[in-house]
């Protein structure tokens, strides 16, 4: 799993099935202090609680379509949960 | 597997049920001199590894899923050791 932020929604009118009512968010992916780092990508949101401006960790791959439900759908980022803190040696991020 | 060294921990209230009560940390790649290489991964965490640790990290699915007892938990990355030296021919 990665850091991100989530910078804003995607809206689709037509959706492979299973993947109706899932939230679609943009996400800039961080390094490990919280810089942006690498391409923006979108992630299906299975929490249904993330919301622009906030600071998610999201994984990739074929792990990231287990979290939803069903989780036999065409997505390969998704949305794990929010971060309240990270704590980091040298303060909280 | 790779190695890697244990950063920060992750707080989190809103997360996958899977996530529920699990300790998800941030660790740096490193590499067998314990370098940082730059690159970072978030991992759950089975060993009872701290902040500054040095850890053995699998990074793939279906083995993650084995080591937590899971069937269908969406998760790749998890710290399976504490490192305590590593040996090199190098």
């Amino acid at each position: 799993m990665k850091l991100g932020k989530v910078i804003g929604t995607v809206t689709c009118c037509v959706t492979y099935s299973g993947l109706e009512s899932v939230p679609m968010l943009w996400v800039q992916p961080l390094d490990k202090t919280g810089e942006p780092k690498g391409e923006t990508l979108v992630a299906a949101d299975p929490t249904r609680c993330a919301g622009p401006g906030e600071t998610i960790y999201f994984e990739g791959g074929r792990e990231a379509a287990m979290a939803l439900d069903p989780w036999f759908v065409p997505v390969d980022h998704a949305i794990i949960g929010i971060v309240d803190h990270i704590h980091l040696p040298g303060g909280e991020l | 597997m790779i190695t890697g060294r244990v950063i920060g921990e992750i707080q989190s209230t809103i997360n996958h049920a899977f996530y529920d009560a699990r300790k998800l940390m941030i660790v740096e790649h490193t590499d067998f001199e314990g370098q940082p290489s730059g690159d970072y991964l978030i991992a759950v965490d089975s060993v009872s590894a701290g902040v500054g640790s040095q850890v053995l990290v699998l990074d793939e699915g279906n083995g993650a899923r084995q080591v937590l007892k899971s069937k269908d938990g969406p998760v790749r990355s998890v710290i399976v050791g504490i490192i305590d030296e590593i040996q090199t021919t190098a």
